[in-house]
């Protein structure tokens, strides 16, 4: 791999927190332009009012890629056209930190925020890979669903994006794990399985909705993002009964 | 009112907007940017017939407002939900006297239901005595992710809050709609987050919170609240042209809210005019939930007459011809469960 081609792969594993997707496949990075050990990157997002909190997320993660890349030298980092870039793109160029970038704005820290999609993120992947279970035998017993184990699923790339979304909350992936559990690795009793199942559907279709309408408002500001956008991993049509 | 098939529908656009976004108005860039946000939604979302040039969208005055909610749009009547940006335009975002002028004169289509921002104290008080006196407010409409000096931000559930809601309580202003959903973001506070609504429902049980844009992206969420909570609402704002460019996707939230809530919480609105109702309106009436989507049953007629009016026209005592009046349902299976020990029981059952 060329230097370009890694700093692209590097961005490639800093995703949106909240619509779970890699900034690379959402069309976020507007440029990328390696000078000899030197990085400059600008991103971009579907709207100025995008959360900056989650502008500075994403920013601050590229920045911390490409920086641990063992060549780079020195990394820019910009984020364009947001009411807060200037805000945000001093902060980074100082590594400030979000505190430091926001000051006394930022009461919190994005730890929280962090871990909150991150549950979000597994319970989607989750309802994914039980709603293929029951598509593939639609007489299958919803409550039978809470005993299904990790080997059981199918070797797909909705079972992989399960498994990724385990292991970044810390849940065991061993292949006599329940899919079934909550962020702490709990499984549901019986009667409980219908409920939360429905629960995590409304989570997935929330998640979905907001990748539709961010790729779209992106594609609406900067016409040109249409190629960069790469199409969303689970097509909403995927997760429907076929007849 | 829009009939078709023999079938007529009395129509309610219960969020509907006359702004000023021109360049003359925005007191900085951020009202520039905003107005270009909203402009990038309705180039976006709308049908390519239905797109309105830049210039019309800044600034599109009373008469076309006129025409496109009760001549094009099949509108019977209509809500003003507006929002004052005083940070982003000089005059504010929202025309309130060009509005309140046409609901004046049209009191038979039209109501217009003003803000209040809790931040503002003991002065916000009296001017929300002053402003319920001079509009006769039935209803608010509260932009939490509004930004003020320093803040960027306030929530449902501060304690000056609750005295603006008494305030409320007192004054007979019984419908609180509550903007969670795209644009203006706080920093820390994450203004789709609704579980402050979940605090003031439960506080205020003889008001109506509408959540507009139906908490989306935090559909999830809003259901669970909404699920608990008997007073709170779905307003379809912003949800509604996805069943143009995302029909499974409209399918499925709609599926969702008729699960979580029921047919007697949701009501239909454009957002005019960053959408245009007419096109809604014949979508709406013309959809239907996909077989594909084994999840949902199918949408009834009564449904579609409940979220397209009769729902927001309850809420608002807005006369409807008996032929046209239909009796509420029962709750869904799930909620609100009499019942917050199943609800708390089952907070584990949160994924996130």
């Amino acid at each position: 791999m060329n230097r370009h081609d890694q700093a692209y792969a590097a961005l490639g594993t800093v995703v949106d927190p909240e619509l779970d997707e890699p900034i690379t496949e959402l069309g976020f990075v507007r440029s990328l332009v390696i000078t000899g050990d030197d990085v400059e990157v600008h991103l971009r997002l579907p709207t100025s009012f995008c959360a900056p909190n989650f502008a500075y997320l994403m920013a601050s993660d590229a920045k911390d890629v490409l920086v641990k890349l063992d060549w780079t030298e020195h990394v820019v980092v910009e984020l364009d056209d947001h009411h807060d870039s200037d805000v945000i793109n001093t902060g980074l160029a100082a590594d400030a930190g979000y505190r430091g970038t926001f000051g006394q704005e930022a009461e919190d820290s994005l730890d929280e925020l962090r871990v909150t999609f991150r549950r979000k993120a597994h319970t989607a992947a989750m309802e994914r890979c039980l709603t293929e279970l029951l598509r593939v035998d639609p007489q299958r017993d919803v409550a039978s669903l809470g005993r299904v184990q990790l080997r059981e699923l199918p070797d797909n790339q909705t079972t992989a994006a399960l498994l990724r979304r385990r292991a970044a909350l810390g849940l065991s992936v061993a292949p006599t794990e329940l899919v079934m559990v909550d962020h702490e690795g709990h499984g549901y009793a019986s009667d409980d399985v219908s409920l939360a199942l429905r629960r995590a559907r409304s989570t997935r279709i929330s998640i979905d909705g907001n990748a539709h309408f961010c790729r779209g408002l992106l594609r609406t500001r900067y016409p040109e993002a249409d190629h960069a956008q790469t199409p969303a991993f689970v097509p909403l049509s995927a997760l429907t009964v076929t007849h | 009112m829009y009939s078709k098939d023999d079938v007529s529908y009395f129509i309610v656009d219960a969020h509907i907007a006359l702004w000023d976004g021109r360049p003359e108005n925005q007191r900085n860039i951020h009202g520039k940017q905003f107005i270009d946000c909203f402009y990038d939604y309705h180039r976006n979302l709308s049908p390519e017939s239905e797109v309105w040039s830049y210039e019309e969208y800044l600034y599109y005055g009373a008469e076309r407002l006129m025409n496109d909610l009760f001549r094009d749009g099949y509108i019977d009547y209509a809500i003003f939900q507006p929002v004052n940006l005083g940070e982003f335009y000089h005059r504010g975002f929202s025309q309130t006297e060009e509005s309140f002028a046409l609901a004046t004169a049209n009191p038979d289509k039209l109501t217009y239901n003003h803000y209040f921002d809790s931040r503002n104290g003991e002065a916000g008080l009296d001017q929300l005595r002053a402003d319920a006196e001079r509009f006769n407010l039935r209803g608010v409409k509260l932009y939490t992710a509004e930004w003020h000096g320093d803040s960027r931000g306030w929530k449902l559930d501060d304690p000056w809050a609750y005295r603006y809601f008494e305030v409320c309580q007192e004054l007979g202003i019984r419908n609180i709609h509550v903007h969670k959903g795209p644009t203006i973001r706080p920093l820390d506070r994450d203004s789709f987050d609704v579980a402050d609504i979940d605090h003031v429902a439960t506080d205020f049980t003889d008001l109506n919170f509408i959540v507009e844009h139906c908490g989306l992206p935090r559909l999830d969420d809003f259901c669970w609240i909404a699920t608990q909570e008997p007073n709170v609402h779905a307003g379809l704002a912003v949800a509604m042209p996805f069943i143009h460019t995302r029909p499974k996707y409209f399918a499925q939230i709609i599926g969702e809210l008729l699960y979580w809530i029921g047919e007697d919480r949701i009501q239909f609105a454009s957002d005019y005019a960053i959408w245009t109702p007419r096109w809604l309106v014949e979508a709406f009436v013309d959809f239907q939930i996909p077989e594909e989507l084994g999840d949902y049953p199918a949408i009834t007629t009564e449904q579609k007459k409940k979220i397209l009016g009769l729902n927001a026209a309850k809420m608002y005592d807005i006369p409807v011809p008996p032929e046209l009046q239909l009796p509420a349902a029962a709750e869904p299976a799930v909620g609100p469960r009499g019942a917050d020990k199943t609800a708390e029981s089952a907070d584990h059952l949160v994924g996130a």
